[in-house]
């Protein structure tokens, strides 16, 4: 099948922007570089096409009652306009997705999920509105979205904006922003560890906004970021991917992701599967690791302690800002001690590894 | 497109450069911006034998390995030790960077690469 084009396709390719298959769409892995696109989110600012994303709005009476049930994290902490990170799971406790659910009201909420499962995670929704008076739309096609992140974000945008972005709150959102005269639902949220936003927009403006934002941070040296540098970045910050970090095979518990379960509140999916997880113990988990010698740990290398596979790296690089070779890797969880010894196969080599706190980058959130 | 003229290219985009039975072997200027910035290189050890096609080394990119196969068979002489600690240097200049030097073993195996020229035009059809 042919990749989808976002309605940035275009921009991309002026940019220079280096295209790749991803999850079905036709988006840049990079533009100048990823370390540089990297570097720039760090310090400054950085402009991602992520319009692959997946919307579902949930419109009715039963609105909340229907995602308090479908998802771990409690939906009924959220207040108006703000934002919650959530999985939701199989009865069996595998992760069906994560996503971010988003409380207009409490009878419309907003579930964005990833491009690769937005199918899988219609039809699950669907099969489980059962019974629950609401409306269930799949909205990916109708939104385009762009995610400004780095320490200049809100600086940059409060330029093309009269809405008082201060006035924005981390993990909370503002729906009609007029941004470059184009109204926007714009969010204090992010998969960088940086500060910055994420804007939803329809196709038309997506390209006339991005232009906006390019010229805006000028000055401050903004930067069209891609995938490439999308994963770098949210790797450092221990940003869980899925198909990396998270999966049907894998629970949020496996994951160290515990604290977007709550396990406390009424029946959700695979609340008694968690809690019994919860109460046996953990078989294994997701830690961090750095490598003492040479060479880079990758996405499905086997870990091992002499002669025993006791693992697999879920995501591992040369740590752009860190300069070290670092990984997270779900382990056996006899060797997920902090400063245990362990070893990760490298094509034919094993490389010398210690396990690592996960907390590789100090995220720069403003809360 | 950089090129130099006199070497051999291959159509997995290494380069030889023949020294009477020596030959020195690199990735291309086309393969490096394809793989962006280069962040580790894994070289072979001497005296390693390689038959045409074998994974000679691997350079990794930011994003991910790739291997680099040998385009003529032949025992390694000598690696470029520079490259380990400094793997940038493929980025800077691919045609001074070479890998590895082999003793080759089979040098009717150049006849079947590409002269610069239609290297070029191999690259253009791509």
């Amino acid at each position: 099948m042919e990749p989808k084009k976002t309605s940035l396709y275009e921009t991309h390719k002026n940019h220079n922007g280096k295209i790749i298959d991803f999850a079905g769409w036709s988006l840049p892995v990079e533009y100048e570089g990823i370390l540089v696109e990297h570097e720039a989110v760090r310090n400054a600012a950085g402009l991602f096409d992520v319009s692959h994303m997946g919307e579902v709005e949930v419109k009715g009476k039963d609105a909340f009652k229907f995602v308090q049930n479908l998802v771990t994290n409690d939906v009924g902490v959220l207040e108006d306009k703000q934002v919650l990170y959530t999985f939701m799971c199989y009865p069996h406790g595998g992760i069906v997705d994560d996503l971010l659910v988003y409380r207009f009201t409490q009878e419309h909420f907003f579930l964005v999920i990833n491009a690769s499962n937005i199918d899988k995670d219609f039809q699950w929704m669907t099969e489980n509105s059962a019974g629950y008076d609401i409306t269930l739309e799949n909205v990916s096609v109708d939104y385009s979205e762009l995610a400004l992140q780095g320490p200049k974000a809100q600086e940059i945008l409060q330029r093309l904006t009269d809405t008082d972005l201060s006035t924005i709150k981390f993990f909370y959102c503002e729906r009609a922003v007029k941004v470059a005269g184009y109204s926007c639902l714009v969010s204090r949220t992010g998969y960088t560890g940086e500060d910055g936003f994420e804007i939803y927009l329809n196709h038309e403006a997506a390209p006339k906004v991005w232009d906006a934002l390019i010229e805006a941070g000028k000055e401050e040296g903004i930067k069209p970021a891609g995938l490439g540098s999308r994963d770098t970045l949210r790797f450092e910050a221990t940003l869980p991917l899925y198909g990396n970090e998270l999966g049907e095979d894998i629970t949020p518990l496996e994951a160290g992701l515990g604290m977007f379960v709550k396990l406390g509140k009424e029946a959700f999916i695979g609340k008694e599967a968690l809690a019994k997880q919860k109460e046996d113990g953990l078989k294994r988990k997701i830690v961090g690791f750095e490598l003492e010698d040479k060479g880079i740990a990758r996405h499905g290398y086997e870990v091992a302690v002499g002669d025993k596979v006791i693992g697999f790296v879920t995501t591992g690089y040369l740590s752009p800002t860190l300069g070290k070779n670092i990984g997270l890797a779900m382990l056996d969880i006899e060797y997920t001690e902090l400063g245990t010894p362990i070893e990760v196969k490298v094509r034919k080599r094993s490389l010398k590894a210690k396990v690592i706190s996960k907390k590789f980058y100090d995220k720069k959130y403003k809360k | 497109m950089k090129l130099v003229e006199g070497l051999y290219y291959s159509n997995d985009h290494e380069w030889v450069r023949v020294e009477g039975n020596k030959a020195y072997i690199g990735i291309t200027d086309y393969a490096q911006k394809q793989l962006g910035a280069i962040v580790f290189v894994e070289l072979p050890e001497v005296d390693t034998e390689f038959a045409e096609g074998d994974a000679l080394g691997v350079v990794e990119s930011v994003k991910a390995a790739s291997d680099i196969y040998i385009p003529v068979s032949g025992t390694v002489v000598e690696v470029n030790e520079e490259l380990a600690d400094s793997p940038q240097l493929i980025n800077e200049d691919a045609f001074g960077s070479w890998m590895a030097a082999i003793e080759l073993s089979n040098a009717e195996e150049l006849e079947k690469l590409m002269s610069a020229e239609d290297y070029q035009k191999f690259c253009d059809e791509e």
